[in-house]
């Protein structure tokens, strides 16, 4: 079997003829690694995680998961992935333990080599204490780890995560995170994940793939993607309505400067020396430098570079969303 | 990997699964579970105990004018006496095919339990697709047809143990049985229950798997329920309905489902009638369940 352990080409998803989710995106995931899709809500990355769990058709191109091809073979994929979904699936009239071996039954886990596994696995997301209370009494991160525990009851060779995190505080996101990596150490297994964290993404990824408007700008790890930017970042505003531009570019060091909203980004290696320089020469020709920061890229910094915006608007939105879900889950009660 | 992953694997592995998570959110929840019980005893308390079309025919309601009983000889008189507390018997056997109205309307409970009871636990079918549970389960080697299985099984199911139920209250409120009646009719009503509840339930999971929003197929419930219903012989016999009605309750499955239930249980069984009522409900079952999840299957696997 190859290396990839997960196959894009060219995979696309239409919608009702015309809503274009996924367009033509190619990628591929290495065995043992955990693999991202950054972007912002409605960028492609649910459908693509659908498409490749097999519940979603695409329209064009193709992909496989251990070799087995998601359209043609969608049972075989079934059978060897694991998949946690964004939403609190698990049933909460019926107990952690009644939930996870009802995951154990949809893939025909004999009840005994089931009930073993649910011991091993309540322990591994630190359950244990909880497996016979009714789900409704467990809190957001407890959820999480259960649903976690669900998608690996039947032992994937590839966990497929959509927003792992998603509506979690920070601690509980944290501890969320350290499974995650135990189950890539301990287990040697693939991870494929979408999220709209970045620092998620930076923590956890081996390997980023940032996607927009369903395509993938650029794919590649956080670090690299990250040098790969050139330095450091400066953004700095001056009093005056002048356009500076040109003068910081002719300053050593400097390798790019943008003007966005009366401010200035620039990058620059070593920024810690270089923005004293700039400060200098802008005071020689008589402008007043208001304000400076010094950051050292992020991936904020990637995201905005390959699709020239931010994405702290998006994530608005989607916690929007999320708080809309939770409302209706408890209309539901 | 299948065998690496210890799984044992059939074509309906799962069905059991699915259909027990659906029961178990009813037996486990005893306020529906209770609710489910005490609502066709309010039913059958409301419309057979207060509509008691038999207390109108006798005694008191219809007493012979002073005048008129003046003109009779108390020989007559007695004769004519005993002729109307006849003609209550008469009546109520020529239009109910009974001389209980309550035994008569008790029975119709039984499908309009089917009915209810399919049609709002097609409902969970769009909490699932909500909520993520439709998606999580359709990522797993679970069938498509036994996800839609379980659905119809359920609904079922349900729908069979509240017509149980509903037999055993009927009879504590005092149910006569037809004459001939032989407590293995009680598996005929159960036979009839789950064609009608299969066809019926297949129908309504291929209506609410389409929709995300609870609002859609509560609309269709209550645009279609009660007409369906009372476009039925449930609650009254079809031969006093104008023409155009009797024409729709002549189509109706639920009429021919009543119809067997109450040959079973309180006519003196027509045969030839129960036969024609299991060939009508069984072909409306066999094409309903059919379509229906063809539909759904088609949807799920889109």
């Amino acid at each position: 079997m190859s290396e990839d352990v997960i196959k894009a080409e060219g995979l696309t998803k239409i919608f009702n003829s015309h809503l274009t989710a996924v367009d033509h995106i190619d990628f591929s995931v290495k065995r043992g690694e955990i693999f991202g899709f950054l972007g912002p809500n409605g960028a492609g990355k649910t459908t693509t995680i659908n498409m490749l769990i097999t519940i979603l058709k695409p329209t064009d191109g193709k992909a496989s998961v251990l070799g087995f091809d998601i359209a043609r073979q969608d049972y075989n994929v079934r059978n060897v992935i694991g998949v946690v979904p964004q939403e609190y699936t698990a049933d909460e009239d019926l107990t952690g333990v009644e939930n996870i071996l009802l995951c154990a039954d949809l893939y025909g886990i004999p009840r005994n080599i089931a009930k073993e596994r649910v011991i091993d696995l309540l322990k591994l997301v630190e359950l244990t204490d909880f497996g016979d209370k009714k789900v409704q009494t467990f809190s957001g991160g407890m959820r999480r780890r259960l649903e976690l525990a669900c998608g690996l009851v039947n032992r994937p060779k590839v966990l497929f995560l959509d927003e792992p995190t998603l509506g979690l505080d920070v601690q509980t996101r944290t501890a969320t995170w350290n499974y995650i990596r135990k189950l890539k150490k301990e287990f040697g297994m693939t991870l494929f994940m979408t999220t709209h964290y970045l620092e998620e993404a930076d923590a956890l990824c081996d390997r980023v793939a940032i996607i927009d408007h369903g395509k993938i700008v650029v794919v590649g790890a956080p670090e690299e993607l990250k040098h790969g930017l050139g330095g450091d970042v400066i953004t700095l505003g001056i009093k005056e309505e002048a356009d500076v531009s040109e003068l910081i570019q002719s300053i050593e060091h400097v390798k790019d400067v943008k003007k966005e909203d009366g401010s200035y980004r620039i990058k620059a290696e070593s920024g810690e020396v270089t923005a004293p320089l700039i400060i200098e020469a802008l005071r020689r020709k008589g402008h007043t430098v208001t304000k400076l920061s010094l950051t050292e890229p992020t991936l904020n910094e990637v995201y905005l570079e390959y699709t020239g915006k931010s994405m702290r608007d998006a994530e608005e939105s989607r916690e929007a969303f999320a708080s809309q879900r939770m409302t209706m889950r408890r209309a539901h009660q | 990997m299948t065998e690496s992953n210890g799984n044992s694997q059939s074509k309906m592995h799962g069905l059991w699964a699915l259909t027990n998570r659906e029961l178990k959110k009813w037996y486990k929840a005893p306020v529906i579970f209770i609710l489910s019980i005490i609502q066709p005893v309010i039913w059958m308390g409301l419309l057979g105990k207060a509509m008691n079309i038999g207390a109108m025919f006798s005694g008191g309601t219809f007493a012979i004018p002073p005048q008129l009983a003046q003109q009779f000889s108390p020989a007559q008189l007695s004769l004519l006496g005993g002729y109307f507390a006849g003609l209550q018997t008469s009546i109520l056997q020529s239009a109910f095919n009974t001389t209980d109205y309550f035994s008569f309307m008790a029975v119709g409970m039984i499908s309009f339990t089917a009915l209810f009871t399919t049609m709002f636990s097609g409902m969970s079918v769009v909490w699932d697709r909500r909520l993520g549970f439709m998606n999580k389960v359709l990522s797993t080697p679970v069938s498509r047809a036994v996800i839609i299985f379980s659905k119809v099984l359920s609904a079922t199911l349900r729908s069979m143990f509240q017509a149980g139920l509903i037999i055993l209250i009927a009879i504590a409120f005092g149910l006569q049985f037809g004459i001939g009646f032989n407590p293995i009719y009680v598996l005929g009503v159960f036979g009839i229950m789950f064609l009608i509840c299969v066809g019926l339930s297949s129908v309504f999971i291929a209506i609410t798997i389409r929709s995300t929003r609870i609002e859609t197929p509560m609309a269709v419930v209550n645009l279609i329920n009660l007409p369906l219903m009372f476009a039925s012989n449930a609650f009254f016999p079809t031969k006093f309905m104008p023409d155009w009605l009797q024409t729709i309750a002549k189509v109706n499955p639920l009429t021919y489902t009543t119809d067997a239930v109450r040959q079973l249980l309180i006519f003196s069984t027509d045969w030839t009638q129960l036969a024609l009522d299991f060939t009508y409900v069984g072909i409306f079952a066999a094409i309903a369940a059919t379509i229906g999840m063809v539909l759904s299957w088609r949807f799920l696997s889109k």
